[in-house]
């Protein structure tokens, strides 16, 4: 397709040239200061403070999953914490209408975009009525298989396309997840069809205890985007106000018909990978998790809100307040749930259960009832 | 007297023409895949469909079947009806996480709520040299894991029929078809890839086995090609030895019909089960078991089985022939079962 002639040869200059480019996209620093007029997204004084709720909510929301954890009343957990501003803001930016294909780390984003808490907790505990979506919550169930749902993102899109919907399919996974074939696969068929998604990779530094230093020798992940000859930017992943204007943005040119959009952002998990035995202090220093720290989405954005008087602490404790309470109600409404059976999960499967799980079917319903 | 011709379909045009009459009825089923646009599918099994729907429903995709096949799956949980085609059952391998870890589960692992109405259609089978890597069935591959039907037609008629099925059913089907029986001017035409179609749309259930030939000696069960050569055995049998075998074609892997291969047996006391996949843990030992857990009581001879050794299929005419069961080796086992 390209057909521009040149008489240099510089293929280690183009590459340096590409990597220039993707600097890191930011509008709020540390201190809480704006040092990007320009890309303000102008949130209204309300909307601030929704976000900023939101994401106090979901850090104790994550404080007490992992507590419950502990406590043996939750199952598989993977900790959210560090990633508020790249999982609150970017939904913060989606529509009701939008499709959203989660890795098992974005049961937050699931939550705003509307699956009931004790549903969330039920998913944790590998309860089939946890992935039971209600009609109108246009999301896939957290994925498991890393990057899997990239794949599966383009053909989301590429539905939402040809049903004439206005509406955007976005997915997320991590800087070990684009590393899979899967992640290639996925913006190389978007961008063939045009069809808009949003493609998002939460660079959290670590896949489990492997550095993001060894997926891949590319400068940044956004650049990856370059290959697939689709849009990329690399977000500050603390930036609760970069995140928010890089994915309305995305989504404004998806659902113009523009194509889809590699979204990277630059983030830290405080806590361990999953709570099934990680210990992080293996492989990360405490001094880069201060680093870290010094940068979180929650400290710049209270600042900022302070300084325009949207903000304070009696507000923060109410919300405190409200996210105990409706955890705890939650937990309490999970284990109401009848207990599921091995005969339940059989029926899930097909719309009509075939003649060899019908014979199976009737032994482990005998099973059942002694 | 009706004297009007009846109208004669390779296996391909059966398969396109089915999918034709149900783009033009719904019109969330279309078709994705490598060289199904213009090319028509490397098999001809989307000929024509191009032309009358256009590239919007018609969709050559970049050689990546992991893209296409997720592709489908994310358009069925958005409530498309996507068909798509893996060029050769062969290459599941670089695609099979989508296929079995996705597509056969996330109806499951969604507690039932999202169901994937999507067909995967791919070819199968060898006979014609084309080597170790593009000439396999890998029926039990995938009639072994949970959670999708899997079907192998091995007449035009049921190629239309079942994939009309597969196309309004709710579940992720694996639509296999045989290369020989596609009618291809490229290969050796066989009588089989040939037969009276109906120009309407008609289904053909997806979970029931059909008696192609009734006979009370022996039952043989195949699928697609084995079954076409149990049903050449069988017509020698009965000319040359007096012996009338009653031949199965099984269709549906999965589910597979119990009741009718129960019942033949019961008919017949004698069984051999012929394949054209792996010998071990194959169809053949499925049917087998079936058999001795349903028929023990009722069997005069020990169960046969005739399948491909554990050998990736050989390039060479001689040896592919050599490994590939055919109406010779039936008739032989035949009468050695008879014998005993």
């Amino acid at each position: 397709m390209a057909s521009k002639k040149s008489k240099q040869f510089d293929p280690v200059g183009t590459l340096q040239e590409i990597e220039k480019k993707f600097e890191m996209f930011q509008v709020l620093n540390e201190e809480g200061e704006i040092v990007n007029e320009e890309a303000d997204p102008k949130l209204s004084d309300e909307e601030l403070q929704e976000l900023m709720r939101r994401m106090v909510y979901t850090r104790i929301l994550d404080q007490r999953s992992i507590s419950l954890n502990r406590q043996g009343r939750l199952g598989f957990y993977a900790p959210t914490a560090g990633q508020e501003a790249s999982q609150i803001a970017s939904h913060f930016a989606l529509q009701k209408e939008d499709f959203i294909l989660p890795g098992y780390r974005d049961v937050p984003q699931l939550i705003w975009h509307g699956w009931p808490l004790h549903q969330a907790f039920l998913f944790s505990r590998g309860h089939f009525k946890g992935n039971q979506m209600a009609e109108g919550l246009n999301v896939l169930p957290p994925q498991i298989i890393i990057g899997a749902q990239y794949v599966q993102t383009a053909g989301v899109a590429l539905g939402l396309q040809k049903r004439g919907k206005e509406a955007v399919a976005v997915t997320y996974t991590g800087d070990g997840g684009s590393s899979q074939g899967d992640f290639y696969e996925g913006i190389n068929f978007a961008g063939s069809f045009r069809s808009p998604a949003i493609f998002f990779v939460q660079n959290n530094q670590y896949a489990i205890s492997t550095p993001r230093e060894l997926q891949t020798s590319a400068e940044t992940i956004a650049q990856k985007a370059v290959a697939a000859g689709i849009p990329g930017i690399l977000v500050d992943g603390m930036d609760p106000l970069a995140v928010f204007a890089a994915t309305r943005d995305a989504r404004k040119r998806a659902v113009a018909g523009e194509g889809p959009t590699l979204i990277e952002t630059l983030c830290y998990r405080y806590g361990p990978h999953t709570m099934a035995g990680d210990d992080p202090t293996r492989y990360r220093t405490s001094e880069t998790d201060s680093e870290w720290e010094k940068k979180d989405p929650l400290v710049r954005f209270r600042k900022y809100l302070e300084a325009k008087d949207l903000w304070s602490e009696e507000k923060e404790n109410e919300v405190i307040e409200q996210a105990k309470e409706e955890i705890k109600a939650a937990i309490k409404e999970a284990d109401n749930t009848p207990k599921q059976k091995v005969t339940d999960l059989m029926e899930i499967m097909y719309n009509e259960m075939p003649q060899n799980l019908q014979e199976q079917y009737e032994i482990y319903k005998e099973k059942e009832s002694k | 007297m009706e004297t009007a011709k009846k109208r004669i379909l390779t296996g391909n045009k059966a398969m396109a023409e089915a999918i034709a009459l149900e783009m033009e009825r719904d019109s969330n089923v279309f078709v994705l895949g490598e060289d199904v646009g213009k090319y028509g599918g490397i098999f001809g099994s989307t000929q024509g469909l191009i032309d009358r729907f256009g590239a919007e429903r018609v969709l050559d995709t970049p050689i990546s079947e992991t893209a296409f096949i997720g592709a489908a799956i994310g358009a069925a949980a958005e409530g498309m009806r996507p068909v798509a085609e893996l060029m050769f059952v062969d290459f599941f391998g670089v695609c099979m996480d989508q296929i079995y870890n996705h597509m056969a589960k996330i109806p499951y692992m969604s507690g039932g709520n999202v169901k994937l109405p999507m067909v995967l259609m791919t070819a199968v089978g060898g006979g014609y040299n084309d080597a170790a890597q593009h000439s396999q069935t890998l029926y039990a591959t995938f009639a072994h894991l949970p959670g999708m039907k899997v079907v192998a037609p091995s007449t035009p008629y049921d190629l239309k029929g079942m994939m009309i099925s597969a196309i309004r059913d709710d579940n992720p089907v694996v639509f296999m078809f045989h290369k020989s029986l596609q009618g291809l001017g490229w290969m050796d035409q066989l009588d089989a890839s040939v037969e009276h179609v109906p120009e309407e749309a008609y289904t053909v259930p997806l979970n029931k086995a059909k008696v192609a030939r009734e006979g009370s000696d022996v039952t043989i069960v195949g699928i697609q090609m084995m079954m076409h050569y149990a049903m050449e055995a069988a017509e020698r049998l009965s000319k040359e030895d007096g012996i009338e075998a009653e031949v199965v074609d099984l269709r549906s892997l999965a589910p597979i019909d119990r009741d009718t291969i129960v019942k033949s047996i019961k008919k017949t006391s004698r069984l051999l089960v012929v394949d054209e996949d792996y010998l071990s843990y194959g169809m053949t030992a499925e049917v087998a078991a079936i058999a001795a857990e349903h028929a023990l009581d009722e069997l005069k001879a020990p169960v046969r089985r005739l399948a491909i050794p554990d050998v990736p299929i050989p390039y060479s005419d001689p040896l592919e022939n050599f490994v590939i069961p055919g109406p010779e080796r039936i008739y032989e086992e035949v009468k050695k079962m008879m014998r005993s």
